[in-house]
This record gives C-alpha cells, sequence and structure tokens, in this order.
C-alpha cells in the first residue's frame, strides 16, 4: 500500500506526547489505544489509490501538518454558541470544544431516573457498566481514521437509556472546533447505548467557530438494543477551512428501530462514513442525508448497510445540492447475506447540479447473496428545470427567489423528515439564508 | 388606452421563422378568440407575450399598457398585469400551492409598492375565490400541480388567475383535453372575471369553448399571420367549413428558407 510516511510520522510522535500526558481513563482502555495505533501504523493513511478514496481525494488531510488540538486554550463564550446550541429544541445540552468537555455551556435537564448523558470521561469515573462491552467494540479500527481516533481516546460523549425508558427531549452533543493560528486535529468520540424497548433521540452537531484550518475526526459508536428506538441527527456546520472525517457505526438488535438523518451545510472537506449492522430479525433502518455544498467545497457520503438476518428493512434518500465548484461524491454499499431473507432495502440518490461545474459523484453498491429478497436503488441528477422556472417567473416571482424555491422544495424532501420541529424550522431557516442569491 | 398592441411582430425559434407579421390591438374589457391550425404559431405568440426564453424577436413591437413588452422580465410582465394560462401546467414537486400562489401575490404586489399579504388576509382572498370558482380547498394544500388530473391543473391555472386579478390574461388551449364539466367550470371562471378594466385572449384550435366564453372578436391565425378577423360567428363559420379555405391564401407570398 502506498502510504505518506512523514505525516504519519507527525500522528505517531503526537501520540507518544498523548500517551506520557494526556491519556486518562481505566486500564483496559491502554491496551485498545495500543492495539489501535500500531494498526494505524500498518495501514497508514489511505490515498486515492485506496478504493474507499477514489472519488475524494485524501491527500490535504496527509499534507497539512495538524497538531492535535489543545482543549480550553480557546474559551467559546456563550453568544458564540448560541448560533449552534439550538436552545429550542430542549435543555440537555453537552458542548465539547476542541475535542474537551465544558461543563459550563453543558446543561442536562431533567431526565428520566437511570439515563446518563455525561462525558466519557465521567462516565469512565463512575465505572459506568455500559461503557466497557461496547466502547471501541462496536466500531472497528481497522482503517486509518477511526484506529487514530480510538488511539487518541480519552473523552468524549456519552449517552446511556435504560431498559424500557423513553426520552422524549431531544439530547444534544455539540461538538466546536476553534480556529488557531496552526492547523489542528481532534478527535471527539461518542457512544450511544439504547437498551432494550427504550426510545430517545440524539443530535449530535459539529461547528466551527473561526476561520482557521481545523480537521474533526469524529467517531460515534451506536447500540439499538431489542425493540429500542432511536432516532438521530447529524449535522455538521463547520467552518469554511474545516477537515472532517466521520465514521458512524450502528448495531442494531431484533425489531429495533434506529433512523439518522444526516445534514451537511458546513465545513470544506467533509466525508462521513455511516454503517449500520442489522443483526438481528425484523430490524428496521434509515439513512437519510442532505448536502448543501458550494465554492470549492466537498461532501462526500460513504454508507454500508449490512443485512445479516432476515426480514429487515432499510431506506436510504441521500440528497445533495451542488453550486460552483463544488463537488458530491455517494457511496451506497448494500450487504445482503445469504441468511437474509425477505430484506427490503431501498437506496435512492438525487443530485441538483446549479451550475457547470459542479460535480457529483455516485456509486451504488448492491451485493446480494439471498434470492428472495426486495432490493432498489436509483441515482439521478438534475439541473433546475428552465420550464419550472419560467412557471414561476410568469406568476410574478423573481429569479432568484424562483430559483431559490425550487431549490428549497427539493432539499425540503429530506428537511420535512426531520421529526424535531425546534430543529426542522431552525434548519429551515439555516438552509435558505445559505441558498445562492443570485 | 389600448391594452395590447402588438405590431408587425416577427419571431423564430431555433432559426425557424414562426410569426409572421401579427397587428393585434386589444382594449380593456375585450374578448379576442384566437383561432387557428395546429402549428400556425398559436402558443408561439402567447410564449414570446408571456416571455418565454426560446424565442427571438427579429422584427415588430409590444406594448402592453404603454410599456414595451418586450423590454420586461417574464415576472414584470406577470407584475404589470398579464397572465398566461399555461397550456401544460407546470409540476412543482415539493412546492405547496398556497404557498406558491401567495409568493406570487407578494412579489407582484411588492412590484406594484403595494404592503404584502399576511398569512390570515391570504386566506381570506383565497376562500373567496374559491367560492366564486368551486374549486376544493383541499387543491391548495397539494404541491403545485403535482399529481393533478388534467382538469384540476387547468382548474388551479384559472385559479391563480382569479387571485393575481390581472389586466390582460391570456388563455393557450385551456380547453384542451378536457371534458364538457371541466370545460363549464373553466369558462365560468374565465366570466366570473370578466370585467370592463380586462382584456383575455383566448387561444383555441375548437370553437367549442367559445359556446361558452363569448368572445367579442375572433382571429385566424395561419402560417404566422392574422389571414381573417371577424365577430363570433367567425368561430361557427370555422367550425362548419375547417382551415383550410384561409390556410390556402396565407402560405404563398414568403417561401420559407433554410
Amino acid at each position: 500500500m502506498t502510504q505518506s510516511v512523514q505525516p504519519q510520522k507527525g500522528y505517531l510522535e503526537a501520540f507518544a506526547e498523548f500517551e506520557r500526558h494526556v491519556a486518562a481513563g481505566p486500564s483496559w482502555l491502554t491496551p485498545l489505544r495500543k492495539a489501535a495505533i500500531s494498526r494505524f501504523r500498518e495501514v497508514g493513511l489511505p490515498t486515492r489509490h485506496d478504493e474507499e478514496w477514489r472519488f475524494t481525494n485524501p491527500a490535504p488531510l496527509a499534507d497539512i501538518p495538524f497538531q492535535t488540538a489543545k482543549p480550553g486554550q480557546q474559551v467559546v463564550t456563550a453568544a458564540e454558541l448560541a448560533p449552534f446550541a439550538f436552545a429550542e429544541m430542549g435543555t440537555t445540552r453537552l458542548v465539547f470544544v476542541d475535542g474537551g468537555y465544558v461543563p459550563d455551556l453543558s446543561s442536562v435537564g431533567t431526565l428520566p431516573q437511570g439515563v446518563t448523558v455525561s462525558s466519557l470521561a465521567e462516565a469512565f469515573a463512575a465505572h459506568h457498566p455500559a461503557i466497557e462491552p461496547h466502547l471501541a467494540r462496536i466500531a472497528k479500527f481497522d482503517t486509518a481514521f477511526p484506529a487514530l481516533n480510538t488511539a487518541f481516546l480519552s473523552d468524549g460523549a456519552f449517552v446511556h437509556i435504560p431498559k424500557s425508558v423513553v426520552v422524549t427531549e431531544p439530547i444534544h452533543l455539540l461538538f466546536i472546533s476553534t480556529a488557531s493560528a496552526e492547523p489542528t486535529v481532534a478527535h471527539p468520540r461518542t457512544l450511544i447505548v439504547a437498551e432494550e424497548n427504550s426510545q430517545a433521540t440524539v443530535v449530535e452537531s459539529y461547528a466551527g467557530i473561526g476561520d482557521g484550518v481545523t480537521f474533526t475526526n469524529a467517531v460515534t459508536e451506536i447500540v439499538v438494543a431489542q425493540s429500542a428506538n432511536l432516532d438521530h441527527y447529524k449535522l455538521n456546520r463547520e467552518s469554511r477551512n474545516g477537515y472532517h472525517v466521520a465514521t458512524m457505526q450502528v448495531q442494531m438488535g431484533r425489531e429495533s428501530v434506529f433512523s439518522s438523518h444526516s445534514i451537511n451545510l458546513g465545513g470544506l472537506f467533509v466525508r462521513n462514513d455511516a454503517n449500520a449492522t442489522l443483526g438481528a430479525e425484523y430490524a428496521e433502518c434509515t439513512l437519510n442525508g442532505l448536502s448543501l455544498v458550494d465554492g470549492k467545497r466537498l461532501v462526500d457520503n460513504h454508507t454500508s448497510i449490512d443485512h445479516a438476518l432476515p426480514n429487515c428493512n432499510s431506506h436510504e434518500l441521500y440528497k445533495y445540492i451542488i453550486d460552483d465548484q463544488a463537488r458530491g461524491v455517494f457511496n451506497g454499499k448494500i450487504y445482503v447475506r445469504e441468511d437474509a431473507q425477505k430484506t427490503d432495502a431501498k437506496q435512492t440518490n438525487r443530485a441538483l447540479l446549479l451550475s457547470a461545474d459542479a460535480q457529483i459523484n455516485t456509486k451504488p453498491q448492491l451485493e446480494i447473496f439471498a434470492d428472495d429478497v426486495k432490493c432498489t436503488h436509483g441515482a439521478t441528477i438534475g439541473q433546475l428545470d428552465p420550464e419550472q422556472m419560467f412557471y414561476l417567473r410568469s406568476r410574478g416571482i423573481p429569479k432568484v427567489e424562483a430559483r431559490n424555491l425550487l431549490i428549497y422544495a427539493f432539499a425540503g424532501d429530506v428537511i420535512s423528515r426531520i421529526k424535531i420541529a425546534a430543529l426542522r424550522d431552525a434548519l429551515d431557516a439555516i438552509l435558505l439564508a445559505q441558498l445562492p442569491q443570485r | 388606452m389600448a391594452l395590447l398592441e402588438i405590431e408587425n411582430l416577427h419571431a423564430e425559434v431555433g432559426g425557424k421563422e414562426i410569426l409572421r407579421g401579427i397587428n393585434l390591438t386589444i382594449n380593456p374589457g375585450e374578448v379576442h378568440a384566437i383561432m387557428g391550425p395546429n402549428g400556425s404559431g398559436k402558443s408561439t405568440l402567447a410564449g414570446v407575450l408571456a416571455g418565454r426564453e426560446a424565442y427571438q424577436i427579429t422584427e415588430g413591437a409590444i406594448r402592453f399598457g404603454g410599456k414595451d413588452l418586450l423590454e420586461l422580465e417574464p415576472e414584470e410582465r406577470a407584475a404589470e398585469g398579464l397572465f398566461l394560462a399555461f397550456q401544460y401546467p407546470v409540476e412543482l414537486p415539493g412546492v405547496n400551492n398556497q404557498y406558491f400562489l401567495r409568493s406570487a401575490l407578494n412579489s407582484v404586489r411588492k412590484y406594484r409598492e403595494q404592503e404584502p399579504l399576511d398569512g390570515v388576509e391570504f386566506l381570506k382572498l383565497m376562500r373567496e375565490k374559491l367560492n366564486i370558482l368551486h374549486i376544493d380547498r383541499e387543491l391548495m394544500n397539494r404541491p403545485v400541480n403535482h399529481g393533478f388530473s388534467g382538469g384540476e391543473k387547468k382548474r388551479n391555472e384559472i385559479f391563480q388567475m382569479a387571485v393575481l386579478e390581472p389586466k390582460l390574461a391570456i388563455l393557450d388551449e385551456t380547453d384542451s383535453g378536457l371534458d364538457i364539466d371541466a370545460l363549464r367550470v373553466v369558462a365560468d371562471g374565465v366570466n366570473a372575471l370578466r370585467s370592463p378594466e380586462r382584456g383575455f385572449v383566448v387561444i383555441t384550435h375548437y370553437q367549442r369553448l367559445l359556446d361558452y366564453i363569448v368572445p367579442d372578436f375572433v382571429h385566424v391565425l395561419a402560417h404566422g399571420r392574422i389571414v381573417q378577423s371577424g365577430g363570433k360567428e367567425l368561430a361557427l363559420e370555422l367550425e362548419a367549413k375547417g382551415y383550410g379555405w384561409l390556410e390556402a391564401g396565407a402560405a404563398t407570398p414568403e417561401p420559407v428558407t433554410a
């Protein structure tokens, strides 16, 4: 494998430093970190020759000398936080700045008994029993970025919903990157465990303050146990110089329901890997996405849904609005294993290209080993319809508004599926404000 | 002052001349029917008036309410009071019909330096117009024309016209594909809007619509020119005799050169 030795060395040195001075947590974490860094040493950073990075050149991630972000150096004020807080959503919010938990900006509302919403460090200290069986076990660290994240694991967000408990108020996990003179990297980690028959809503959002170069390398592990119902949202509103690589790994139990919406409005370079394993019967998994990409930005969504057992459903709808010289990538893998009869899987990818230079690479990848299944996929790429434009304008609606009305209608298909009304309304407004004014 | 004055209008699409010298004047309160065989240029004329980009105007002038219509963008024409009921109304999936219409009305009001209507005021206006036109309110909660039947689409056009209250409405083969009941609804809608200030151009291939919308003038378009004008009785004559006797004369003068 081709690999860039120099940048890898930077991470290895940073790890040595981290291990000496920063690393904390339970003793079982130490061998995990060591295993992860040696895996990273082995595989190195990816290059565009790796199949998984064929359409997204990961070179900048290797070329930019990112320094490990130092939590606590930059202070974020409540006023700076406000635009990203979605205060109307509820009162439970954990805030992390440059990878470090900030209790002063965080709040935990009234939660049903037994529910834990805390930093991972706090949960380690409390010896929470749901951590060791799941942390770094749901998400494997066989590839470079999850391996790096695991190697640098010391804190993060932890959500635990006990058996049969229903949490109605959304839980907001907010990760902020602040800019500094040097490019910095943080490795946020999230573990969400929804035990049997429980229900919760979690919003995981990433935001940037300032215009410096930042890199967020996030890993989120999610367990949705038998008959549990988890509604998940991931928002990216990082700065226009933000690099973002995120891996979400979901493990689903029997009759469980998981839905995730990935809304990408920010960042310069965004790569999301959303992977779900439907490892028991009658699980239902929905992965939807909306990406608004302009300038020279890039958003790459890789999804992988693994139907391991019979009678599971999966739905995917990924939409892209691409302007200027921006690029979108969609790679949707669906595995239907030999045992997974009666699988119903549907994948849709739609892109709206607003300029002649806008680009999308889309690649459905279905691997089906069972014979009694329903699997469909479709990809459409289009431009604004001139006939629709003329119709709107012939009714008196000026060109810019007509254009935005059509773009908004295209996006509305995903936005309208967001179940949290306060978030839906907020995103509506943000989206409208971000649409091109020409 | 005349509402619309078309003078020696020549227009082409993709280098092919479709309109070859149209002259037409419409005064407030008048209903003009434009009839003609397929390919005679009826829809091109409607498209040119509404500001479709595909057409190239090579000669002539159009004044609308004294303004040079050809200088105006489609949305400005609408705001000045021109309305085109489309032959094939366009579907807008994801755009709510009511939201669309309110945006249209408020855009037009903004152009005219009038205050926008708020939600309550708009609902009141909408209900009033729905009642006049006997249109089901449920249509307003659906995406614009998306999943509408042919009749519903045409009714929706007439409803938009009723809300926007244009000075000049052009109906481009609004009758095509409509059954007699839908045709009556459309015609009733138009008749309800007839007024001394408002003009109509009714483009149709068949005379039947003109039983319900009785025109003041009938013009026959053939090969891009008005070859005959008359009163409403001309429509009946056309129904009986066809277009052949008028077309024959129109085709000869200028051979179309590539």
